[in-house]
């Protein structure tokens, strides 16, 4: 029997996903901005604390994570299936890396002491406490989304490696494309907002 | 039909294009964290954030394909919950405001 395969509404589906996703982030946008705007002076010390140098590499990291997945999705549908897996497996290593980073300015940070409900950060003001919280649950909220993001990803690869992701049935590896530039747009925002804005 | 199901077309889908949209985004990045050195006063928020929304333009219109789309629905759902977003950071905020 012929599989009914309805790509536009499996599209509409994910997008409708994503969108509820915006909303999700938003939520934390605006519990960040109200929070921001009643303690703006704790808010500044205690982003001026943030790893910039890290943050910004991690933005380049993602940046270039974006572009490799287009390009698996460019390549598969010009019939190009290694170069399409080569940058897959591109993206997934630069996924990886991102967490690597993350870690690292994690661990930084714990070890400092500067964790939820640690003594050290409940002895500083208000506003800061409520900046590493912030810091801490969104981050985090979008790492959990990276990981997801590296399964379905290495899914994607096997799912490749067997044929049945291909030149005519794309949708799957475009949908979990459009996951992926999703996380890397709520990177674009969480950036700025965490490690630069002064 | 077979276009349809296809969705957007590979007409006017150029290697180069992808390339120079990350070409955009490393440079737009790059401006974003050395303003944030110059301390531009209470303008920077909003120059930061403009710079994030054409940066998430540019992934969404080419990266996620938008740009190529043809389905009317897709140009219609962003702008709605967007428009969702906004009244809610506007709501939020008029609250904050005058409390």
């Amino acid at each position: 029997m012929e599989s009914h395969q309805d790509d536009t509404g499996s599209k509409i589906g994910m997008w409708l996903f994503l969108l509820s996703e915006i909303l999700l982030f938003g939520g934390l946008f605006i519990l960040y901005s109200s929070y921001r705007y009643k303690n703006p002076a704790d808010f500044h010390l205690a982003a001026w604390e943030l790893n910039r140098a890290l943050g910004t590499l991690n933005t380049l990291i993602l940046i270039t994570s974006s572009l490799f997945m287009a390009l698996s999705i460019y390549f598969l549908r010009k019939g190009g299936r290694n170069l399409s897996m080569l940058f897959l497996c591109a993206t997934i290593f630069l996924g990886l890396l991102f967490l690597g980073v993350k870690y690292v300015e994690w661990t930084a940070k714990i070890g400092h002491g500067l964790y939820p409900n640690s003594l050290r950060l409940l002895g500083r003001s208000k506003g800061e406490i409520l900046f590493y919280g912030l810091y801490y649950s969104t981050t985090g909220l979008h790492g959990l989304h990276v990981l997801v993001g590296l399964l379905i990803l290495s899914v994607m690869l096997v799912l490749m490696m067997k044929g049945k992701v291909n030149e005519n049935r794309f949708i799957p590896l475009e949908n979990t494309g459009l996951y992926w530039h999703l996380v890397d747009i709520i990177w674009i925002f969480l950036f700025p907002l965490f490690y630069l804005i002064p | 039909m077979e276009s349809g199901l296809k969705g957007w077309s590979m007409k006017n889908n150029k290697f180069q294009t992808y390339l120079l949209v990350w070409l955009g985004l490393v440079i737009l990045t790059a401006i974003t964290v050395s303003m944030a050195g110059m301390n531009l006063g209470p303008m920077s928020i909003g120059i930061v954030l403009a710079v994030a929304a054409i940066k998430s333009g540019l992934v969404l219109g080419y990266f996620m394909h938008l740009k190529y789309e043809t389905g009317l629905l897709f140009k219609l759902m962003i702008p709605i919950v967007l428009a969702v977003l906004t009244v809610f950071i506007g709501l939020t905020f008029t609250d904050i405001a005058f409390r």
